[in-house]
């Protein structure tokens, strides 16, 4: 097992620049997955680390040694790809023992090699299959299998469950983890589902354009998101967003007003001054349903109840904005009737609607207890 | 009981004009065939004398047998072997790995090297005939088994070239990226992984290039004047005399020229069954 250093690595396809400057720090054994919307560069990064692609620029290091120039046979490292790539004329038994083959591995620890990884994935039944006669989830772990068996310094994943169904990219999912924490192998697992991202991730990287925009763990990315763009992205159902001007009522509390007038009370950060663009992010578990504007409610309208059987959402606009509402209740509020919203001061997120940047609060510690 | 006589009926029918319009294509395409053979098992004596009818009242070997031992064409038979199994050799190992460049790489001067390659494709083999000529007389490639060989190989590269680079389109690019992650180089993982999974397109190009190696005319006749060079199309006028035509014994020979085309798609027919690929991706 090894760390990955990426330093200021870019990449550009001629005039077109699709990785502007990345730096990342990946250390022994962590578990990071890199998250983003379609097109941001995610597999372009993960196969510069493979050495599929050149590097326009800078430096990737594995196990403290320059890659750049290495070829991806060279590099020890296992990738296991969206679409599989098994060796169609290969079974799967040929397929999994390829690598070691090909480093003149002894016959019997290739056989041990293979039924032990056969034995932890269920694939001992499948040994003499063609890839043509498998299901989508088996491919998948003859996929898995074959990058296990090699023992590399590194895994890189590229959306290895986006094929597969809800049921079985859930199990799957921790599947992957389980292995994981058996074999502390350095993995870096791309994918554009913040749900796979959140739950297997010791740190996200979330991207977008080709530029890293936060580093974390996910809850930390979950709670404290750098900028809009991370707060949008990462949270089902997503994040609410309000746009209004910032005002401050006292040392301890300050607002935001919305177009219509109306106020919502957050926590006074420190880098804003009054008549600043604000925008709020709320997130739906920090709306709740109040009985009216005595305790601080606003009006809002009901658009949409959808239930989702743990929880409901509850759609409202607001200040003629969309506003989603997660309850654990079991509301059955007409549509087009008016109820009243709050928010939970302190998890309201205040972003600089400018430089989209979150503004944390002023001194946060102090006024949570 | 009457619905499923109807659709039995109807079934039936839909089955039997479906055999019928296969049928009767078959029979078109292959009529040609039948009368070659038909002549080249007929007697000279009653060839003329018996008018047209599709079997004659009595065959014979004499016409195989007189081409197989008195006349020049077991020879011509040998040089045509030479000429086009080299020609579809070479040519579908230029055009493998061609074609594998032009699947896989982007380079400067792709765009003008396939242009050029289409345009070869656009002259009317006659005109090239003289230039041709003039640059291989002072190389002594006239008159010659090998600048037959070449001639042949650089008119067909282009073609094969794209029919093997619409192979490798179709097989994933992760395949040889799994191959070189695995511990390949891109060449070995071409040699491993591509091109096993490409011998139908191997298979399909081979094919193409003999046959129009083994059946051309123009080049062989313009660019080879002696006998030991000549090719069995151009041993085939050689049954045409100023005189008469034997028409017998030119059939039998193009019968035996047959024998090598079959064999060689026999040889090959198994390979030019898709679906070698199936499993490599989801889908
Ligand atoms: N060969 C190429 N030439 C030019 N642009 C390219 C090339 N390959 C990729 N790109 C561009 O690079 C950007 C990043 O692509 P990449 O495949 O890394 O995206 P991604 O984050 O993996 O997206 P997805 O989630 O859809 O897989 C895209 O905008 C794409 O258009
Ligand atoms: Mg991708």
């Amino acid at each position: 097992m090894a760390s990955i250093q990426i330093e200021n690595a870019r990449k550009s396809y001629g005039a077109v620049d699709v990785l502007h400057g990345i730096d990342l720090n990946i250390s022994d054994g962590e578990f990071i997955v890199l998250v983003g919307p379609s097109g941001c560069g995610k597999s372009t990064l993960l196969r510069m680390i493979a050495g599929l692609e050149d590097i326009t620029s800078g430096a990737i290091s594995i196990a403290g040694t320059v890659v750049n120039e290495l070829q991806p046979k060279d590099r020890d490292i296992a990738m296991v790809f969206q679409s599989y790539a098994l060796y169609p004329h290969m079974s799967v038994a040929e397929n999994m023992s390829y690598a070691l083959a090909l480093r003149k591995t002894a016959k019997e620890k290739i056989s041990d090699a293979i039924s032990g990884v056969a034995e932890i994935l269920g694939l001992t039944a499948l040994l003499d299959r063609r890839p043509k006669a498998l299901s989508g989830g088996q491919r998948q772990r003859v996929a898995m299998g074959r990058a296990i068996v090699r023992k590399p310094q590194a895994f890189l994943f590229d959306e290895p469950l986006s094929n597969l169904d809800a049921r079985l990219r859930e199990q799957m999912r921790t599947e992957i983890r389980k292995l994981h924490r058996r074999l502390g192998a350095t993995s870096v697992y791309v994918t554009h589902d913040q749900i796979e991202a959140m739950t297997m991730a010791d740190r996200i990287v979330a991207m977008h354009d080709g530029i890293i925009q936060q580093v974390g763990s996910p809850v930390e990315i979950y709670d404290r998101p750098a900028n809009i763009f991370v707060a949008s992205f990462i949270g089902s159902p997503a994040m609410n967003f309000l746009e209004g001007s910032y005002e401050i009522a006292d040392a301890t509390t300050a607002g935001i007003r919305l177009s219509d007038g109306a106020l919502i009370s957050v926590l006074p950060v420190a880098d804003a001054k009054p008549g600043q663009a604000i925008t709020l992010g709320a997130r739906p578990e920090h709306i709740s349903i109040v009985a009216d504007a005595q305790s601080g409610g606003l009006p809002a309208k009901v658009e949409l109840i959808e239930p989702m059987g743990l929880s409901t959402l509850v759609h409202v606009t607001l200040a003629g904005k969309p506003i989603k509402i997660f309850t654990m209740d079991r509301p059955d509020y007409p549509v087009d009737s008016f109820i009243h919203i709050a928010f939970d001061m302190a998890k309201i997120h205040v972003f600089d609607t400018a430089s989209e940047k979150r503004l944390p609060p002023a001194n946060a510690a102090g006024i949570l207890t | 009981m009457t619905l499923t006589g109807q659709t039995s009926t109807r079934k039936l029918l839909y089955w039997g004009s479906h055999y019928l319009m296969i049928a009767a294509f078959v029979i078109f395409a292959l009529f040609p065939l039948y009368w070659l053979l038909k002549v080249s098992v007929t007697p000279n004596d009653i060839l003329y004398t018996e008018g047209v009818r599709l079997w004659p009242s009595r065959t014979s070997w004499e016409n195989y047998a007189f081409v197989l031992t008195q006349s020049n064409f077991p020879h011509y038979f040998l040089n045509s072997v030479i000429v086009s199994g080299t020609t579809a050799l070479v040519t579908t190992l230029i055009a493998a790995l061609t074609g594998y460049a032009f699947s896989r790489f982007a380079f400067r001067g792709k765009v003008i090297i396939v242009a050029l390659m289409l345009i070869t494709q656009m002259f009317p083999l006659v005109m090239l005939i003289a230039p041709i000529f003039k640059i291989l007389a002072p190389l002594g490639l006239t008159d010659s088994l090998t600048g037959l060989i070449i001639v042949y190989t650089a008119f067909n590269v282009p073609f094969a070239t794209f029919l093997m680079q619409s192979f490798f389109d179709g097989i994933p690019k992760d395949l040889e990226e799994a191959a070189m992650i695995d511990g390949n180089t891109r060449f070995e993982a071409f040699r491993a992984i591509i091109l096993p999974l490409t011998l139908p397109g191997v298979a399909a190009t081979l094919g193409f290039v003999f046959t129009a190696a083994w059946s051309e005319l123009l080049f062989a006749l313009m660019l080879v004047s002696s006998e030991s060079a000549s090719t069995f199309p151009v041993g085939l006028l050689s049954f045409v005399s100023k005189f008469s035509v034997d028409f017998g014994q030119m059939m039998a020979a193009g019968v035996l020229a047959l024998v090598p085309a079959c064999l060689f798609f026999l040889l090959i027919q198994r390979y030019l069954v898709q679906g070698l690929t199936a499993g490599a991706v989801k889908g």
